[in-house]
Formats: structure tokens, sequence, C-alpha cells
């Protein structure tokens, strides 16, 4: 259909630390990838979507155009959590939905730098001390750990054993057993940060971090950078067959936020956005849960993975630690899940995660993953979740060759 | 004695120490913070209201690498109390091991006091410990 818009070029740079490269470096190489993927030049772009959170403030997007080709095009620079760079891709998808231009950059990049998930310590030393209630909930000093948690390991693992509470045979072991799966994933993915098998004794053993994730159960500090380019239906008829041929049509492409629920006034629930968005991108796309070949959804911690074989549909009802326990999701299970390795091994640069995913979906769809392709895959779906909270949901499909 | 002063303003300090929520009058919905609106109707009139001071665990992770500053292990709990309302703190008052901690645990709502200020101002928290 002339009306659907597909994904003609994309690259992701391994992820990593980078010490010598900034993230315009990263950026760059991201987008003369997908550009040179694709078949085509900056000049053919007429909107560039730019995702990255660390740096937002600072005409990332703009940065890298002065890299790679100053075409005077719109910039869009995005914001959203980890869902920056699935929103940047959104932003181009929908200006040429709009019928703005025909052709479309995306990039997500990121450059963590040292401040992990449990950010940077930020509580000054005074002399004199003077309790007086501030801010929204009228706080005399700070919260964190005296009033629970809110730091992203501890949230996460507040979220997976709520799911334990509510239902059977969810435990410590059925989150490590997440762990051990995109460990032993990463192995065939050369572009991913670890490589690492563990055994689920190594997972279960390991530094406890905020129980019951343990340090193998969360993902490490990454950089890294991913892009991809967008075409509309109609400019792809223009192009050679072989373009035509390694396009990927984007049946649905879904963001939202978190509606409100009873619980979520204390800690973000992220299910509830989670199961909207999956419903809505599976009516769009025309699609059940039962036809996709793979997914690859936000295993920022173990315990988040668990609850999204539920969120999205992928296991029965309530059944997500029946579904690992039966290996469900492994690559040659009934729906592998995150064979690039998981935001566990692969990494989890925040602005590039949402646009790495496309990545590896779109690579197994062209048949074009190597060592790790999961075999005549047609159908697959990629996820993230930025907390806060935003949930991006794109289902993408082979052409018909 | 010391005067004392709340972590939050929705733990009032009285003989019986307890939480307010300002709840929508128009849908019911529950709030710790101040408010604009309701994220539930958009109505905009609330009345204060208290919260039951036990509950049960619905919720937790013990904690053990922490922001800096913050003394590890600990246990952050998500209770669903009595009467309606989920509150988030820390399990106090018990090892923070999973053995002890136990998904369901009935729970019921302590205080202490964690810090004082120059003026000799003592800062009152609240976090839940096991009702038996
Ligand atoms: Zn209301």
């Amino acid at each position: 259909m002339s009306d659907d818009i597909w994904v003609l070029g994309t690259h992701m740079t391994k992820f990593g630390r980078y010490k010598d490269q900034d993230l315009i470096d990263l950026g760059a190489t991201a987008a003369m990838g997908a550009l040179a993927d694709g078949g085509v030049h900056i000049d053919d772009v007429g909107i560039f979507g730019c995702g990255n959170l660390n740096q937002s403030n600072a005409g990332v997007g703009q940065r890298i155009l002065k890299q790679i080709g100053q075409t005077g095009i719109p910039v869009y620079n995005v914001a959203n959590a980890c869902a920056t760079g699935a929103t940047a891709f959104r932003t181009a998808y929908l200006a040429i939905k709009a019928g703005e231009c025909d052709m479309g950059l995306a990039v997500g990049v990121e450059q963590m730098g040292k401040q992990g998930l449990l950010g940077a310590a930020n509580r000054a030393k005074r002399d004199e001390k003077v309790f007086e209630p501030n801010g929204r909930y009228g706080g005399v000093l700070q919260t964190e750990g005296v009033l629970g948690t809110g730091l992203m390991p501890g949230v996460f693992a507040q979220a997976g054993m709520e799911y334990a509470y509510e239902n059977d045979g969810v435990g410590f072991e059925q989150f490590a057993k997440v762990a051990q799966k995109n460990h032993a994933h990463s192995v065939l993915n050369p572009l991913a940060h670890y490589q690492k098998e563990f055994s689920l004794e190594e997972v279960m053993g390991a530094e406890m971090i905020s129980y019951p994730n343990t340090l193998m159960m969360c993902c490490p500090t990454t950089d890294g950078a991913a892009a991809a380019v967008l075409v509309s239906g109609e400019r792809l008829r223009t192009l050679s067959a072989e373009q035509q041929r390694r396009a990927v049509k984007i049946s649905a492409s879904v963001l939202n936020s978190d509606p409100w629920t009873p619980s979520s006034q204390v800690q973000p629930d992220v299910n509830t956005l989670t199961r909207q968005a999956a419903d809505r991108a599976y009516e769009l796309a025309g699609v059940s849960p039962k036809d996709l070949d793979l997914v690859e959804l936000h295993d920022c911690f173990a315990t988040a993975e668990l609850i999204h074989y539920d969120n999205l549909s992928l296991c029965e009802r309530g059944g997500a630690g029946e579904w690992i326990d039966k290996r469900g999701p492994w690559r040659d299970g009934e729906i592998p899940v995150n064979v690039s390795g998981g935001l566990l091994s692969k990494g989890h640069p925040l602005g590039a995660t949402g646009i790495a995913n496309i990545y590896e979906v779109t690579t197994h769809l062209r048949g074009e993953a190597g060592d790790r392709q999961i075999p005549d895959a047609k159908v697959g779906l990629t996820h993230v979740i930025g907390l806060g909270s935003a949930c991006a949901i794109h289902i993408l499909e082979r052409s018909g060759r | 004695m010391a005067s004392q002063i709340p972590v939050v303003d929705y733990l009032v300090l009285d003989a019986e120490p307890h939480l307010v929520v300002n709840a929508c009058v128009a849908c019911g919905a529950r709030f710790f913070d101040r408010r604009n609106a309701c994220a539930s109707c958009a109505g905009t009139e609330f009345r204060r209201e208290p919260l039951g001071r036990s509950g049960k665990v619905r919720s937790f992770t013990i904690v053990h690498r922490a922001a800096p500053g913050v003394p590890t292990p600990y246990v952050s709990a998500l209770v669903d109390l009595d009467g309606g309302m989920t509150v988030k703190s820390n399990i106090v008052n018990t090892d923070p091991t999973p053995e002890k901690v136990r998904l369901g645990m009935p729970v019921r709502l302590t205080t202490f006091v964690v810090d004082s200020d120059s003026r000799g101002v003592e800062c009152v928290a609240f976090g839940f410990e096991p009702a038996n």
C-alpha cells in the first residue's frame, strides 16, 4: 500500500564505552551508516528526529547535521526518557505520514558518562541546617531511602515483585532466568556491549543490587548510537528493486503515556500503558502475538522483562513465570525475546535504545542477522518504556520480496 | 521537648500519627501531592481524607546498592492500606531479608526521628513494621 511507511536503511554502532568519541561522532556514524544502508543521500532527507537524553538542551541534532550535511531541514531534538529513540523515530514517521516530506532520518545517541542508573550525588553540605517544607509533597529532606526508593533498580524490582504477589509461580529464580537467557543470546551478537554467558547459579549468586535483581539482572552503563531512514511507500516505488526488497514495513507505530491508575501515585505503573499500547499496535497492524517471530522489549532489569511477557500478551495472562520456565522466550522457543542480548547485555544507551531495537528486528526481517538470525522471520515487535511514563511499540513486517 | 516537623506534609503528627490525602470530590481518586486538577477525571474540587494506619505489603525490594549517603541494606515497599490507597515507604523494625519480609505481610504505620536541624527541630518520618 502506498500509504505505508517503511524502514529503508538502518545502522547501529557497537554498544560499549567510547572514551575517544563524543556523542556527535557516534550519532554521525549511525546516521551515515543508515543513509548508506538505504542507498540514499542526506539531500534526500526532509526531516531529522534526533533522540538524546543527557544533553537534550544542547542542539545535538543540529550538531550531527554539521558533521554530515547542513541541508537546512527541520530538526526535532527529542527527549522522552528511555522512549527517546523510539519517539525520535516516530517524529520522522509522523512527518512522512502528514505529507511534509517523503523521507526522514531518525537518530538515537547517548554518552552515559559515569552516572549509571543510580544518578550522581547531589546532597550539598551546609553549615546551617533549617528544616523547611519544599516541593509538591512538602518534603523537609531527601526522602530517597527514607520513604522507600524511587531509583530505577528499586522501582523495577518492586514492579516485578508486585507481579509475583499477584501471580503464582513467580520468584527470584524466574527473574534470574530472564537474565540467564539474555546473556546467553548476547554471545551471538557482535554489537552487544557484553557477550558472555552465565549459569543460573552465577546470575543468582552475583552481587545483590536491589532484591530480586542482582548485578547481572541490571543493564550496564553503555554508550552508543542507532539510526534509521524512513520512506513513504510512494517514494519507495521509485527506488531500485534491491532497495524495495530490503525495505521493512512499519505496520504499527504507537506512542502513549500512562493513564491514571490508583497505585501509580507512589510507583509508576509500567503495565497499564504497555498493555494499552500493545493492544493498539496489534489492532493497527492486524497482527496477533502468535504471529510474532521475534520481540525486542525493554529489559532494563530482569524483573521488567518478565512482566512485559504478560503486558505484550506473549504468554497467558498471569503466566509469565511458567513461560520463562518452559523457555518460551529463548531464541529456539515459542516467541524469541531479546535475541540481541537485550538491554541487559547489549547495553542501554538511553536515547539510542529505541532505535537499536528497530535495527535488530529489521536486520532479522531482511535475513541479514548472521549467526543470530531467527530463521524465516516475517513479523517482529519492538517495545520501550520511558519511566514517568512513555511507551512506544512498533510492529515491523518484511516486504513481499 | 524538641519541636517536630513531618518529613512530608501528608504525614500528620498527632496522638495517632497518620497519612492524609487530597481526595477528588467528584470521583474519589486520592493524591498525596497538592493538586491543580484530578488526574482521573479532571475535577477541581478536593477534600482532605485521613488514611488507615495498617495494611499489607503489595510489593517490596531490598536495596543493597543505594544513592550516596543512604545506609544499606534497607527495604522499600508498596503497602496497600486498609480502607484504600497504596503508599511507598521503608519496612522497619525487622531484618532486611526475603525470609523476614514477605509479600502480603500485614504491617502497621510507625514513626521515628530521622534527623534534627540547627535549631533542634526534629524531622519525623514514617515507615511500616510487621503487625504481629
Ligand atoms: Zn476525580
